[in-house]
């Protein structure tokens, strides 16, 4: 089986957003993306206190309908994503598990009142799913801030790295792929 | 910090608890989390954490509560309390009680970060500090010898300078200003320093016992000899010989020695074997030589012979800027000798030190401390520890009885001079017989000294 990873959009997300992210992991990660059936929108995850949807919720649906033939599966939202303790994500991951999920709302740079600029979203929203891909594959932050991997906590971080990982990351990375394309095959 | 911290996270509620644990994961930290107070603390007796992020609001056991205990055992850990409903109150409670900062939930994700990477920075400099203390400590200590004066340091540095010579060096000062120390770390840091380090002490010894043990002898030299000993000066071939109290070797002595000096050779007594040895000497002397050169009881070649280089360590009560730093030094090494924890010095113990002129030099500021510290149990050296009042800085209260004053005098050179009877009876002007009377008479054992 070729190692593949399995975008899911969930709820309204457009097509123009989740081919970027694919050729993104493609052409960094050197693995095949393939596009599942669109998720219904989160409303299960809402969260009338907050007004902001349970990132942790989200994970758990994508966990429950994991296609069988990917190593790696990651969902797409538009809607605004938070976990309990933090009041925002840009993305969460499982850990050297196979999901994750991204959230574009804190992407665009209208968000920040600013000016629209696709170029600039789209290279924010593939480098936060690197990113979220990285620590499904075991990353954690990095300390170059250039790296792939370092923390963005807020969105002048995700700006300021680059589109790939740092060498040692790299190095990494391919090792973790390497065990994950092993464990597939077995 | 050389690691990631390790943290601890302390909430009863799951969802908070889970997340904050994910993020932090996401960082490398080495997480574990605790549903209540309780629990946290049997966590923290059970390993060392660096950070505890701690719920303020909590069923049973309190954050408060709980932090004062994880405080309690382990003070190094820092503290980030955590609350929903931030109060002024509240956090100055938590900061009162030893927490490094708080936190408002939900938080903003780059303040956790920030906080974290603070604690970080200021365990590092914690750290550093230590590491800079133990520096300057060590700047202070010289092997053994303890002194940041002025006069110690200039000692050291002497010592740094002659060390790696073969030189010659007389080493002179006061009776128990750690002349010996000094011959040892010259040895220590000398190219010898493998070689052995062998130290004579020159006034103990009668001057035939003197002249068989520096030389040696062969079978039958004199009565008693029944085999051929090697004599001191042999023993430290390649390395250091230390003859201390040079000053009261005898002037047949003072010629054989200084022959060896110059030649660099010897034969044991009754012996006609010419014997070359390579032995550095370090001389040490109480004296005054040069009083003795012109009172004609030492010779002035073997003077010069000796005094190549020369270190004077400075009395006690000239260098009494060291005393704090001598003293803790001995608490800390009796502590240790004596299985105590550490014993800190009243302040008003620390004056009575400084106040007192210490005839006796670094030997008696160390039996003084092991004393107060056999006699004293509490956690600090009180002023009534020590045997000395502040009035006089005269030793214990003086008996009225002319004989116990005569024998408590007596222990006390002897307690000086480590039951050194020549050393004794110089000290105190009598010749050895008459301190041997007198210690028969007074009932005085090497024991009790």
């Amino acid at each position: 089986m070729t190692a593949c990873v399995t975008i899911c959009p969930i709820g309204t997300v457009e097509d123009e957003i989740v081919g970027p992210i694919s050729r993104c992991i493609e052409e960094k990660c050197g693995l095949t993306c393939r596009l599942s059936q669109r998720m219904e929108s989160p409303e299960y995850a809402y969260d009338k206190g907050r007004a902001q949807y349970n990132s942790k919720l989200i994970l758990r649906r994508l966990i429950n309908e994991l296609p069988k033939n990917s190593i790696k599966f990651m969902g797409v939202t538009r809607v605004d994503l938070f976990v309990p303790i933090l009041k925002y994500v840009f993305g969460v991951a499982q850990m050297q598990g196979p999901c994750s999920v991204i959230s574009t709302h804190r992407l665009s740079p209208e968000f920040y009142e600013e000016a629209p600029n696709q170029d600039l979203f789209l290279e924010r929203v593939q480098k936060t799913a690197l990113h979220e891909l990285g620590h499904c594959f075991g990353l954690t932050h990095c300390r170059d801030r250039h790296c792939i991997m370092y923390s963005s906590t807020r969105i002048e971080d995700t700006d300021l790295k680059k589109m790939d990982f740092c060498p040692s990351c790299r190095g990494l990375f391919n090792w973790y792929l390497d065990q994950a394309r092993e464990d597939s095959q077995a | 910090m050389s690691k990631k911290p390790r943290i601890l996270i302390v909430d009863d509620e799951a969802a908070m608890r889970e997340s904050l644990k994910d993020w932090l994961m996401e960082d490398g930290y080495e997480v574990n989390s605790a549903e209540s107070g309780e629990v946290a603390l049997k966590m923290a007796a059970d390993k060392n954490w660096d950070i505890v992020l701690l719920d303020l609001k909590m069923p049973g056991m309190d954050g408060i509560e709980t932090l004062e205990k994880i405080k309690e055992i382990n003070p190094d850990a820092e503290i980030l309390m955590m609350t929903a409903y931030a109060t002024v109150d509240t956090a100055v409670q938590a900061m009162k009680e030893g927490a490094f900062d708080y936190l408002v939930k939900p938080f903003d994700p780059d303040e956790v970060e920030i906080q974290i990477k603070k604690i970080v920075e200021h365990k590092d400099l914690v750290v550093q500090n230590i590491l800079l203390r133990k520096k300057l400590e060590e700047k202070y200590h010289y092997d053994e010898i303890i002194g940041k004066s002025d006069a110690m340091q200039e000692v050291f540095e002497l010592i740094d300078r002659v060390a790696p010579t073969d030189s010659t060096v007389l080493i002179t000062g006061e009776s128990g200003t750690g002349k010996e120390l000094i011959a040892q770390a010259i040895h220590g840091n000398s190219t010898r320093c493998y070689m052995p380090f062998i130290a004579v002490s020159c006034g103990a010894l009668p001057d035939t016992l003197l002249e068989s043990e520096l030389f040696g002898y062969e079978r039958g030299a004199f009565s008693g000899a029944e085999h051929r000993k090697r004599g001191r000066f042999e023993m430290a071939d390649k390395g250091t010989l230390f003859l201390d109290e040079i000053g009261d070797i005898s002037l047949k002595t003072q010629v054989d020695l200084l022959r060896i000096l110059q030649q660099k050779e010897f034969s044991r007594l009754g012996g006609e074997e010419v014997i070359k040895v390579d032995v550095r000497i370090l001389a040490a002397t109480n004296r005054d030589l040069k009083a003795a050169i012109r009172e004609k009881r030492f010779r002035e070649d073997l003077f010069y012979r000796l005094n190549v280089i020369s270190i004077h360590v400075p009395p006690l009560r000239q260098r009494k800027e060291d005393i704090p730093l001598l003293a803790t030094a001995f608490v800390q090494k009796y502590c240790l000798e004596m299985n105590k924890e550490e014993v800190k010095i009243a302040p008003s113990a620390l004056k009575l030190l400084m106040d007192y002129d210490w005839p006796g030099n670094v030997r008696e500021l160390e039996n003084i401390i092991e004393r107060a510290l056999v006699i004293g149990q509490g956690q600090r050296i009180e002023a009534d520890d020590l045997p000395f009042s502040r009035r006089d800085g005269a030793p214990d209260e003086l008996p009225k009885s002319l004989k116990k004053m005569e024998s408590v005098h007596i222990r006390r050179i002897l307690h000086e001079t480590s039951w050194n009877i020549s050393k004794a009876a110089r000290e105190l002007d009598i010749d050895r017989q008459t301190l041997y009377n007198k210690i028969d008479k007074y009932g005085i054992t090497k024991e009790e000294i």
